[in-house]
């Protein structure tokens, strides 16, 4: 008997059908995944069995009986959990302080039992190898030890079916070895896991079956041992695609950054960035490779002028670099995009200088207007209407609008911050496309990212950092995902010495 | 077609409001042993049903269009400008002030002067809480508060020591050319209402203030720090010379208070004048969305309630209008989210 059974489901939002008879049997103790394209349908599906949405018509069975989920909190009695891409975490308690938040363990009806709340939490991470600290801040942890504090959460409400919706977006490539760690021990324990991702070779790697959503149906319901990367691409996608090859640079020219000795700290004196030098030619793409933490993104501030460096400098063509710099910033939601503004007004986030959108002070909404008409229809941004506020797109298009904004620039320097982060393999591919078109144009471009195989695929040459030093620079064709991981760690730097 | 749609949702919470602080007001004056119903047909008949009465709706409704216009410019750069009673008491004064002291010359030079000394009183009460927040981060609430405190002692002190007509709290009155025309004078109706040409300034000010968030650089810049900080950042918005420059322009606007009361109607500063007009203009910005034509509806609506609680004094406490306000502003704040809530679950 499967764990859940869903049944026929549909879900329409306006004119949209985001769930067309869907249909999806998971079974006990699997790993499913759950894969499809942005807008194909996989978070409505999930929000409906969580309890968030309400199905128009179709049936969920949980152990085989029929339920009504209508809320998370009938989910969770139901035991059902999910995790969601942003954390819903008190950063100023401890873990075991958020993990029994809503149920917490109580003496004499009205004192909180911190030991006992302590003790179980630890006991949980035991058991199932998650290796938190109960007594931690969840504050002072990093990004892929909160998940684990979602992971515990769902644990201490005996939740026995685990909902995960893009879980290694946020992560670097050592925490998501560490999460499908989990989900195997998870999976050795009976306990059900379902996951929402479009990263292929996370699902390959991790799942035992896969579900695949294309338009709110499925096309496909496969046991990941028979099938490989390019037929679940083939199905998420509709048809074939050619994933981008590594092609060198035909145009590199003159240099269009000069970082020198830049050196950034914190307030305190510690070092961010140390020391680092480097140049960016025209016609070439420049790939940081690194994880979190490591002085990237005091690097990006730096080049864009949000940042001062203590000591050193960037230049850019000679000049110090700065404002006008094109920039696709790392967190879209947070620093990319004003949610409430319209399609058209976040285009002209950060372009308002530009003679053609704004002339003594009074934007020209006509060129506005026509700006936006043409990247709607040079990006395929869905639904076509620049009038509509931003936030209500998917995230693909919102990133989509974020990179044709920052691409219009006209900077000689692109500064490309995980410019494909929460995006579908097509959308991807096309913003990938577009980078690569600007380097063919004489623009150079740093990219960063947490997707080794991004940076290798389109890169030129090579830099890794850590912990705010250079510690390699390398050509792309020249290397391998080993090498760089064995820079990123710290690793070839301890053999070396 | 959607637009008008949203136009139609967005009243519904402030329409409601009305209606059920009605109700809420009718127990209330049947509790102290009165007739809701005739209470309620004096308050309309006289204020909605004479040109006298709307007249003095308008006169009411005028100030606070330009306190609302002022509490809407910091809402929508991300500020809450609590400062407005302090700027528009400035502002009058020197309105008040430069129609005293200005040679005689043409009301073409007198009328623009006057309003620009107001304006630019009530914009330096509003910038120095803008500079202490920009250059120091001390929260523009405690900020703008405080100023008030200030302007109400330094006025009373200015007024009585230098500036008074003996045995009076009042201002010498500012030379004839620089009066505003009162509106029954230029066009015959709403006569005996003082009612006056400021209230064409204010729509002008609505006029620009909607030119200003929409059509130009600087009101997009204020509007990307007010929705989103990290954004504005990001896009090398020079945020702190921006919030100075919000709160003056939220000052100007409570400054512009004066040329209704000084200019149009009194023809003097009063210590006291238009108290309390600058927190009615908060309630105002956020009945009418911080949107200009919201502003106007809901300013007249609260200048019906001041003029109709005068109408109605004799039969019940003048408290009663107070209540009615109060109740409306509450309403207003709680039915925007539980309509928001529905409409949304409405739509899936």
């Amino acid at each position: 008997m499967p764990a859940v059974e869903i049944r026929h489901i549909t879900k329409r939002f306006g004119s949209i059908l985001a769930n067309d008879d869907v249909s999806l049997s998971v079974r006990q103790g699997e790993v499913h995944a759950l894969v499809g394209e942005n807008g194909a349908g996989k978070s409505t599906l999930m929000n409906i069995l969580y309890g968030m949405e309400s199905p128009d018509s179709g049936e969920i069975l949980v152990d085989g009986r029929h339920v009504f989920v209508t809320s998370p909190a009938a989910a969770i009695v139901l035991g059902i959990g999910m995790v969601h891409q942003h954390f819903m975490l008190v950063p100023a308690l401890t873990v075991a302080e958020n993990v029994v938040l809503g149920r917490e363990p109580v003496r004499r009806k009205i004192f909180l039992d911190r030991d006992g709340a302590a003790h179980s939490v630890a006991a949980l991470a035991l058991r199932f190898q998650l290796g938190v600290d109960p007594g931690a801040t969840v504050a002072a942890l990093s990004v892929g030890m909160q998940q684990r504090v979602e992971i515990l959460k769902l644990l201490y409400r005996d939740a026995r079916i685990l909902i995960l919706d893009e879980p290694t977006a946020v992560l670097a490539p050592p925490e998501i070895d560490a999460l499908f760690g989990t989900l195997r021990s998870l999976k050795d324990q009976g306990k059900t896991v379902i996951l929402i991702t479009h990263r292929l070779s996370e699902v390959m790697s991790v799942s035992d079956r896969i579900t695949v959503l294309r338009h709110g149906r499925v096309v496909g319901d496969v046991e990941t041992a028979k099938t490989d990367r390019m037929a679940l691409a083939r199905m998420m996608v509709g048809k074939d695609l050619e994933l981008r090859t590594h092609s060198p640079s035909a145009v590199r020219g003159e240099p269009v950054l000069t970082v020198r000795n830049a050196t950034v700290n914190t307030p305190r004196g510690l070092p961010l960035l140390h020391d680092v030098s480097f140049e960016l030619f025209s016609g070439e793409i420049l790939g940081f490779a690194a994880v979190e933490g490591n002085g990237q993104s005091e690097l990006v501030d730096l080049v864009c002028g949000l940042r001062l460096p203590d000591s050193g400098s960037a230049d850019l063509q000679g000049n110090p670099a700065g404002a006008r710099v094109a920039h696709i910033p790392e967190d879209r939601i947070k620093r990319g995009m004003v949610g409430e503004f319209s399609l058209a007004e976040n285009l002209v986030l950060g372009r308002l200088h530009d003679r053609r959108f704004a002339r003594w002070g009074v934007m020209n909404l006509d060129a506005i207007g026509g700006l936006a008409a043409g990247v709607v229809r040079s990006f395929d941004i869905r639904p076509p209407e620049p009038g509509r506020a931003l936030r209500k797109f998917s995230g693909g298009n919102q990133q989509k609008a974020v990179v044709a904004r920052e691409l219009g620039k006209e900077s000689p320097l692109i500064i490309a911050n995980h410019p494909t982060r929460g995006l579908d393999i097509a959308a991807a591919d096309f913003v990938h496309g577009a980078l690569l078109g600007q380097r063919e144009r004489g623009r150079g471009i740093l990219l960063f990212s947490s997707d080794l195989g991004e940076i290798l695929r389109l890169s030129d040459r090579i830099a890794v950092l850590f912990r705010g030093r250079l510690v390699a620079m390398m050509d792309a064709g020249r290397t391998t995902e080993q090498e760089l991981g064995a820079y990123m760690t710290g690793a070839a730097l301890k053999a070396a010495s | 077609m959607t637009r008008w749609r949203a136009i139609l949702w967005s009243s519904l919470a402030p329409a409601l409001a009305f209606v059920i602080a009605l109700a809420a007001g009718a127990l209330f004056i049947l509790a102290v042993g009165r007739d809701p119903i005739s209470v309620y047909t004096i308050l309309f008949s006289e204020t909605l049903g004479t040109w006298y009465g709307i007249g003095q709706v308008l006169f009411k409704a005028t100030p606070l269009i330009f306190t609302g216009l002022s509490a809407a410019v910091g809402f929508r750069a991300g500020l809450f400008n609590v400062g407005a009673d302090g700027q528009l008491a400035v502002g009058s004064l020197m309105t008040a002030a430069a129609g005293a002291a200005l040679p005689a010359s043409s009301p073409m030079f007198l009328i623009p002067a006057c309003i620009l000394a107001g304006m630019a009183g009530g914009a330096l009460w509003g910038a120095i809480p803008g500079y202490l927040k920009a250059r120091f981060g001390s929260h523009e609430v405690i900020n703008t508060i405080m100023m008030n405190f200030v302007a109400a002692a330094l006025i009373s002190y200015v007024v009585n020591n230098f500036f008074s007509v003996p045995a009076t709290v009042h201002t010498p009155p500012i030379r004839p050319g620089a009066e505003l025309p009162r509106l029954d004078v230029v066009s015959g109706v709403f006569r005996g209402s003082p009612v006056n040409l400021s209230l064409l300034l204010a729509a002008l000010a609505c006029a620009a203030f909607a030119f200003m968030l929409k059509r130009t650089t600087l009101g997009y810049e204020l509007r990307v720090i007010g929705a989103n900080i990290h954004a504005a950042t990001y896009a090398h918005i020079a945020v702190r010379s921006r919030i100075i420059v919000a709160m003056a322009i939220a000052g100007a606007c409570s400054g512009l208070v004066g040329s209704n009361m000084v200019l149009g109607y009194k023809h003097y500063y009063e210590i006291g004048f238009g108290e309390g007009m600058g927190f009615l203009g908060i309630a105002v910005a956020l009945v009418g969305q911080n949107h200009p034509a919201g502003i106007v509806v809901a300013a007249l609506f609260f200048g019906l309630l001041e003029y109709g609680g005068l109408t109605i004094n004799g039969m019940v406490p003048k408290e009663l209008v107070t209540i009615l306000q109060a109740f409306v502003i509450l309403l207003v704040i709680v039915l925007t989210k539980v309509l928001r809530k529905s409409i949304r679950y409405a739509a899936g």
